[in-house]
């Protein structure tokens, strides 16, 4: 397994966000984690990616304990997030972000990592000279995924990538995870949008409260009575 | 008349100079970490009272002037790890007091170690005056205001040009999302002040030969400082540099025409003006906190 989480627990001051979490993603899978507002799907993320401490269990990556290694170290080893809300530096323009997602890597390597960027998102190519704040929601969540791309990820954490867009960029950012994944990325989704993911992913968790309630199959989780009435609206 | 002025604008620019070194002290501290550092004063006078002493001890002038720096660069980072960054969470008010109190510790160690006399260095091309059409101008003001706009180049080339300039805004801007990328925004919080201790050691070092240092010399330098990083526009670079003009003409226009007892009043008269009418000040986006 690529990265192997087991029994994560993560605080907030004395506010327990998540609890005995334990998920595995494989290397080339594209696992889901779907879930309510405020079930702890952010939290998660930022505890994989070292924003948060653990306060109890373990996070193995490649079979290394990172549980308590620093972030930039974190991305290094190959975990690359995209922030909920995309988060990209708006004063700045599209090509610094991109050049500064790749900013633990050799200085030698980023141009062709560039190159192969605008390979995949024309767009930011288009925009290269702009500040990223005047693209629009659509461009900055593919400039978000450029930026962790440039960090050559082997897990690339992705945090909500369709919230706040229209159905039509919807569309566009799931074929854009669905091409990453076809060309060999190893994928971990977060996502409100439960039925959009667990048609793309391999396997799926529901978080609820912070604790994994159910995990499977995709496809199992998308026929689950449950999951149905509480994340598809069927 | 006419001589008169161009006297009084000379004097203000070279001020100004000083200024906008100290300010850009604050305001890159400001945009890196939300700290307003009012120990920032100290380091000016770290890099006088430092050279002073330093070259008293026998050392050679651009040596003991490096030893000055070494000296402000090492105590900026020392305030940085020692006292900012384990009171992170104090919020805008609990951090400027602590800032506060590390400037009357730095000051009063400083009485300690070295005096409480007036010191001057000498200037670096001696005393005798330009004459510039009918005005009189000292040639340590050339070597200020070539210095000045030396590092506002060298600050530009840092942070428009290099990766490493790039990263320490983009934690500037957002500080997860460079934490995302690798870039440790700790680390860029310490060597800001690493830099703003380095210039306010040089504006310490230039400016000694034209008004001597003391021990207590930060306090004012850096209140000037301040009042010149609010007027430009806190966290804004350009806006520091143009603030600290402002401060010295205007201090400077206000000693020729009224009085010199006003002059020190001037910067805090600007100081209210721009929070009333232009909070963001000149060059500055947005509000600060208020504190
Ligand atoms: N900075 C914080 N301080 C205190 N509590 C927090 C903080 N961030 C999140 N929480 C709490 O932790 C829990 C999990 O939040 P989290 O943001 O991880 O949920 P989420 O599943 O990502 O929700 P959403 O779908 O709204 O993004 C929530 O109860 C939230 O209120
Ligand atoms: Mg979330």
């Amino acid at each position: 397994m690529l990265l192997r989480v087991e029994g994560l627990a993560t605080h907030y001051g004395r506010i327990r966000a998540l609890e005995g979490v334990s998920l595995t993603v494989g290397a080339g899978e594209l696992v889901t984690i779907v879930g309510a507002n405020g079930a702890g799907k952010t939290t998660l993320l930022r505890t994989i990616s070292g924003l948060r401490p653990v306060t109890a269990g373990r996070i193995r990556f490649d079979d290394r304990d990172i549980t308590h290694r620093p972030a930039a170290e974190r991305v290094r080893l190959g975990i690359a997030q995209v922030p909920e809300g995309r988060r990209v530096w708006g004063p700045m323009s599209v090509e610094d972000n991109l050049l500064l997602g790749g900013w633990t890597r050799p200085r030698g390597e980023l141009a062709t990592s560039l190159g192969e960027i605008y390979a995949l998102f024309p767009r930011l190519a288009e925009r290269r000279r702009q500040p990223a704040g005047s693209l629009s929601g659509g461009e900055q969540q593919m400039l978000a995924i450029g930026r962790a791309l440039m960090a050559k990820p082997r897990l690339l954490l992705l945090d909500e990538p369709s919230m706040g867009l229209a159905p039509r960029l919807v569309e566009t950012i799931f074929a854009t995870i669905a091409d990453l994944r076809q060309r060999g990325t190893t994928i971990l989704l977060v996502e409100q949008n439960a039925f959009a993911a667990l048609s793309l992913a391999d396997r799926g968790y529901v978080l609820e409260s912070g604790r994994v309630v159910l995990e499977g199959p995709a496809a199992e989780l998308l026929a689950d009575r449950r999951v149905q009435a509480a994340y598809l609206g069927l | 008349m006419a001589g008169d002025l161009l006297q009084f604008l000379f004097a203000g620019i070279t001020v100004g100079a000083i200024y906008a070194l100290i300010a850009l002290g604050f305001s890159l501290v400001y945009s890196a970490s939300h700290v307003i550092n009012f120990a920032q004063g100290e380091f000016v006078m770290l890099g006088g009272m430092g050279t002073v002493f330093a070259a008293a001890a026998g050392l050679p002038l651009p040596i003991a002037a490096l030893a000055a720096l070494v000296l402000a660069v090492l105590a900026a980072m020392g305030l940085e790890r020692l006292a900012i960054h384990p009171a992170r969470d104090a919020g805008l008010t609990g951090l400027v007091i602590v800032t506060i109190g590390a400037s009357i510790l730095i000051r009063g160690l400083a009485g300690i170690v070295f005096d409480r006399n007036f010191h001057t260095l000498p200037a670096l091309s001696g005393d005798a005056p330009l004459l510039v059409a009918g005005a009189t101008l000292h040639p340590q003001a050339l070597w200020i205001l070539a210095a000045t706009l030396l590092v506002a180049l060298a600050l530009w080339l840092f942070f428009a040009r290099s990766l490493t300039g790039k990263a320490m805004l983009a934690a500037a801007v957002d500080p997860l999302a460079a934490e995302l990328a690798g870039i440790d925004p700790r680390r860029v919080v310490l060597w800001t002040f690493a830099l703003a201790g380095g210039l306010g050691a040089l504006a310490g070092f230039l400016v000694t030969p034209l008004a001597q240092t003391h021990f207590q010399i930060g306090v004012l330098l850096g209140l000037k400082g301040f009042a010149a990083a609010i007027v430009g526009g806190l966290g804004s670079a350009p806006g520091a540099m143009a603030g600290g003009l402002v401060i010295g003409l205007v201090e400077q226009l206000t000693a020729g025409y009224l009085s010199s007892a006003y002059k020190d009043a001037v910067a805090f008269v600007v100081i209210v003006l721009v929070l009333l009418l232009r909070p963001s000040g000149l060059f500055g986006t947005r509000a600060i906190e208020r504190v």
